[in-house]
C-alpha cells in the first residue's frame, strides 16, 4: 500500500492572521512530506493550527508564506479550472457534520455534485441513482430512504458517513479528515473509523488525519505529526513518536488521555 | 420553505401588519374597477369642497317624485340653517348698540327677534367702531332673512318661449322630499374635493397606487444594488472589499437626503417622472443594506457548508447564489420592505420640497401633501386635504414596520419570547 513517492509536501509554510499587535502565527513555517497510500496523522492541542494547516492544504486559505508541492511540482491553483482540478485529487471531511451542510440543498444534490465533478454530469440519471445507491450502501445508508431528504434531518453519525459517501464517489487521492469523529458518540466513531480505513483500501488514497486524540492518531496512522503553536515539534512513524516521546509537549498530549494509555501497555507489553 | 412561511404567518405583528398592508393594496386595485375616474380630473369649481353627498338642485325638483313628510322639528331646522346663533347674537348687539331694552330682547323667539330686527334695522346708520364689513355683513343678513319664517311653498316659473312671460308651472311645498337616489345626478365626495376641485378620495387612492410603486422599485433597485456589492465585496474581499468599502464610506458619509434633493433638483422638473424619482431614491439608499449584506456574507465565507461547496466545484456566482444568498435571505426580505417603506417616505419628502414627480400626469402622496400646504389647507381647516394622506402614509410606514418586527422575531431566535 505505502509507496515511497511523494504526493503532497511543503516548505516553510506559514500562515498569519491578523496584522500588528493582534497577529496569531497560527502554521509556523512547517516542512512535511506526505509519501502516497501511507496514512497520516497529524496531533495537536486545540488551538495549535491543525484547522489552519489543513485549509491551506485544501487551498481553502492562502498561505502567508511557504511553497506546497502537489505530486512532485509546485501546487497551481490560481484559477477556477485549476483549482477544480486539484479538488478532484484532494478532499476533506470536516470537523463539524452539522454545519458541513448547505441546509437548503438536499442529499441528492450534495451526491450528484460529487458525480459531476468526477465527470460524470452528463450520465443518465439511472446511472447515477445506481452510483449514489452504492456509495451509500457503502456506509451503510439507504439511499432510497434519503433521497429528498434533507442532511439535517439525519443524525450526526449518518451526516458523517454520508459525508464518507461522498468520498467515496469522489474517490480523489488525499483526504484530509479534520477530526472526522469529534463531533459524534464513541460508538459511532468506530464505525466512521473503520469506514474510512476501508475505503482507503478501496480507492487507494492518502488519508490525513487530524485530531487532538493521540490515542485515535497511534490506532490509525503509519505516520505521525505533532504539532504545538503552529509548528511540527515531532514527526515519524507512530511507534517511535508515540511509544518514545522525545519531547515534553507529546508526553503531555499522551497523559492527557491516560485511560488510551494504559490500554495500549495492556495490548502492546 | 413552508416550515418558515408557517411559522412567519404564525406571528402575531407580521399578520396584523400584512393584513392592512393587503387591505391597502386591494383598495388601489379594486377602487378604480369602481370609481374609473381619471384621478386627477376637475370636478368641482371653487376649492375644498367638504366631504358629503353634493345633490342636484335642478334635477331634485325637476324629476323626482315628491313625497310629503310630516317632520315636527323641519321648521325650526330650516331657521337655524339660515339664522345662526352667531347672527342672532350679532343682530342682538346691533338692536341694544341701537338703543333697543336689552330685557326685551329675546334671542330665541325668532318670531320676535325679527320683528324688532324689522321695526330697527336701518343700513344707513352706522354705529361706532363697526367697519364697512360688518355694514355689508348686517345688510346681506337682512337680505337673507325674507320670508324665513314663512309658510308658504318656493313658486318655480318658467318663461313662456311664445310671449316670453313667466308661467308658474310648479310649488315646492316646505313639506316635499325627494329620494336622493331617485335624483338623477348626485355625487358623494368621502372626502371632499382638494384645492383644484379633484375629489380626494380617487386621488387619494391612486397616489397611493403611485407611492407604492414608487418606494418598490427604489426598494428593489436600493436592495439589488446593496446585495450584489455587498455579497460580492463580503465574498471576494482583497482589493475589490477595498473598493466597494470606500464607495460605501463615501455614501455613508453623504447624508443621503441631501444627496438626493440636489440629484433631483439637478434632474430638473421636466424629466422627473415618478419612475425617475423612485430611481433615484434607490440609488441613494443602498449604502445600508450593503453593510448589512457584506457583514453577513464575512461570517458565511468561512463556513463549512461554503468551504464544501468549494470543494465540490462550484463557481462563486454559484456559491453565492446557493450557499450564501438563502442564509441571508430572510435579512435582504426584511430590508426590501423597510427600503420600499423609506422609499415612500422619501418620495413624500422631496414633494413637499417641491422637488418630487412632475405634477400634471399622477398625484403622489408626497404631492398631494405638497398641493395642501401650497393651498394652506392646514390654515383653512380643511382637515380632508391633509390628513388623510399623512394617515396612509402612516399606516403604510406601520404595517410595513410591524411585518418587519414580526419577521424580525421569526428569524432572529434571541429577540423571541
Ligand atoms: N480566520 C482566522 N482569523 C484569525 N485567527 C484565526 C483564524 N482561524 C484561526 N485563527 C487562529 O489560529 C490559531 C489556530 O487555529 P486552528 O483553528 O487552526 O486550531 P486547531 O488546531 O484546529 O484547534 P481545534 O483543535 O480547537 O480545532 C488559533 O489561535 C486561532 O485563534
Ligand atoms: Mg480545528
Amino acid at each position: 500500500m505505502k509507496s515511497d513517492k511523494v504526493i503532497l509536501s511543503g516548505k516553510g509554510v506559514t500562515k498569519i492572521f491578523g496584522f500588528g499587535s493582534n497577529k496569531t502565527v497560527a502554521v509556523d513555517h512547517v516542512d512535511f512530506s506526505f509519501r502516497e497510500g501511507e496514512v497520516i496523522s497529524i496531533v495537536g492541542e486545540s488551538g495549535s493550527g491543525k484547522t489552519t494547516l489543513a485549509k491551506i492544504l485544501l487551498g481553502l486559505l492562502k498561505q502567508t508564506e511557504g511553497e506546497i508541492y502537489f505530486d512532485g511540482q509546485l501546487r497551481d491553483i490560481r484559477s477556477h479550472s485549476k483549482k477544480k482540478a486539484y479538488w478532484q485529487n484532494i478532499q476533506a471531511i470536516f470537523q463539524d457534520p452539522f454545519s458541513s451542510y448547505n441546509v437548503f440543498r438536499k442529499i441528492d444534490a450534495v451526491l450528484l455534485d460529487c458525480i459531476r465533478m468526477r465527470g460524470g454530469g452528463r450520465l443518465p440519471y439511472d446511472k447515477k441513482r445506481e452510483m449514489m445507491r452504492e456509495a451509500c450502501s457503502f456506509v451503510n445508508l439507504k439511499f432510497d430512504e434519503l433521497t429528498n431528504k434533507y442532511p439535517f434531518e439525519l443524525s450526526g453519525g449518518q451526516q458523517q458517513r454520508l459525508m464518507i459517501a461522498r468520498i467515496f464517489l469522489l474517490k480523489p487521492k488525499i483526504l484530509l479528515a479534520d477530526e472526522p469523529t469529534s463531533m459524534i458518540d464513541a460508538c459511532s466513531r468506530a464505525t466512521i473509523l473503520d469506514m474510512l480505513m476501508d475505503l482507503r483500501n478501496e480507492v487507494g488514497m492518502t488519508p490525513i488525519f487530524i485530531t487532538h486524540d493521540i490515542g485515535l492518531a497511534y490506532y490509525v496512522s503509519d505516520t505521525v505529526y505533532i504539532m504545538e503553536h503552529g509548528k511540527f515539534v515531532e514527526s515519524g512513524s507512530a511507534d517511535a513518536v508515540i511509544l518514545h516521546p522525545k519531547k515534553q509537549y507529546t508526553q503531555r498530549l499522551l497523559s492527557d488521555v491516560p485511560k488510551l494509555h494504559e490500554e495500549w501497555d495492556l495490548s502492546t507489553v | 420553505m413552508k416550515l418558515m412561511l408557517k411559522q412567519v404567518f404564525g406571528s402575531g405583528k407580521f399578520v396584523i401588519g400584512f393584513v392592512i398592508f393587503l387591505a391597502i393594496l386591494l383598495t388601489v386595485v379594486i377602487y378604480p374597477i369602481f370609481v374609473p375616474d381619471a384621478p386627477l380630473k376637475i370636478i368641482s369649481r371653487g376649492t375644498f369642497l367638504s366631504p358629503g353627498i353634493y345633490v342636484n338642485l335642478y334635477d331634485s325638483i325637476d324629476s323626482a317624485t315628491r313625497y310629503t313628510l310630516i317632520t315636527d322639528d323641519a321648521e325650526a331646522r330650516r331657521v337655524a340653517g339660515r339664522l345662526s346663533d352667531e347672527d342672532r347674537a350679532k343682530m342682538r348687539e346691533w338692536l341694544i348698540g341701537n338703543g333697543v331694552d336689552e330685557a326685551e330682547i329675546d334671542g330665541a323667539d325668532t318670531a320676535q327677534l325679527l320683528d324688532l330686527w324689522e321695526l330697527n334695522f336701518d343700513p344707513t346708520v352706522r354705529l361706532p367702531g363697526m367697519t364697512n364689513a360688518d355694514r355689508n355683513y348686517y345688510i346681506r343678513l337682512t337680505a337673507s332673512l325674507e320670508g324665513l319664517l314663512s309658510t308658504e311653498g318656493a313658486t318655480i316659473a318658467s318663461t313662456n318661449p311664445e310671449t316670453g312671460a313667466l308661467e308658474q308651472s310648479d310649488i315646492v311645498n316646505q313639506t316635499d322630499y325627494v329620494h336622493v337616489n331617485e335624483v338623477a345626478n348626485s355625487r358623494l365626495f368621502i372626502l371632499g374635493t382638494d384645492n383644484f376641485g379633484r375629489d380626494v378620495l380617487t386621488e387619494l387612492i391612486s397616489a397611493t397606487g403611485v407611492s407604492l410603486t414608487i418606494g418598490f422599485v427604489a426598494g428593489i433597485v436600493a436592495t439589488s444594488i446593496g446585495l450584489v456589492l455587498g455579497l460580492v465585496s463580503g465574498y471576494v474581499g482583497g482589493m475589490v472589499d477595498q473598493v466597494i468599502v470606500f464607495i460605501m464610506n463615501l455614501f455613508t458619509v453623504i447624508p443621503t437626503f441631501v444627496l438626493l434633493i440636489l440629484i433631483s433638483f439637478s434632474i430638473g422638473q421636466e424629466s422627473r417622472g415618478a419612475f425617475t424619482i423612485a430611481v433615484v431614491i434607490g440609488l441613494t439608499s443602498w449604502v445600508w443594506t450593503s453593510r448589512a449584506v457584506r457583514a453577513q456574507v464575512i461570517s458565511l465565507r468561512n463556513r463549512d457548508h461554503v468551504n464544501l461547496s468549494k470543494l465540490s466545484g462550484h463557481s462563486i456566482a454559484y456559491i453565492l447564489a446557493m450557499d450564501i444568498l438563502p442564509y441571508i435571505a430572510s435579512y435582504v426580505v426584511m430590508a426590501l420592505i423597510l427600503q420600499i417603506s423609506s422609499g415612500i417616505l422619501a418620495e413624500a419628502g422631496l414633494s413637499i420640497l417641491g422637488l418630487g414627480p412632475r405634477t400634471t400626469e399622477v398625484p403622489t402622496l408626497g404631492l398631494m401633501l405638497n398641493w395642501a400646504m401650497i393651498y394652506q389647507a392646514h390654515i383653512l381647516n380643511k382637515w380632508w386635504a391633509y390628513l388623510p394622506i399623512i394617515l396612509v402614509i402612516a399606516l403604510i410606514s406601520f404595517s410595513m414596520n410591524l411585518m418587519n418586527t414580526g419577521l424580525d422575531q421569526v428569524f432572529n431566535p434571541a429577540l423571541r419570547d
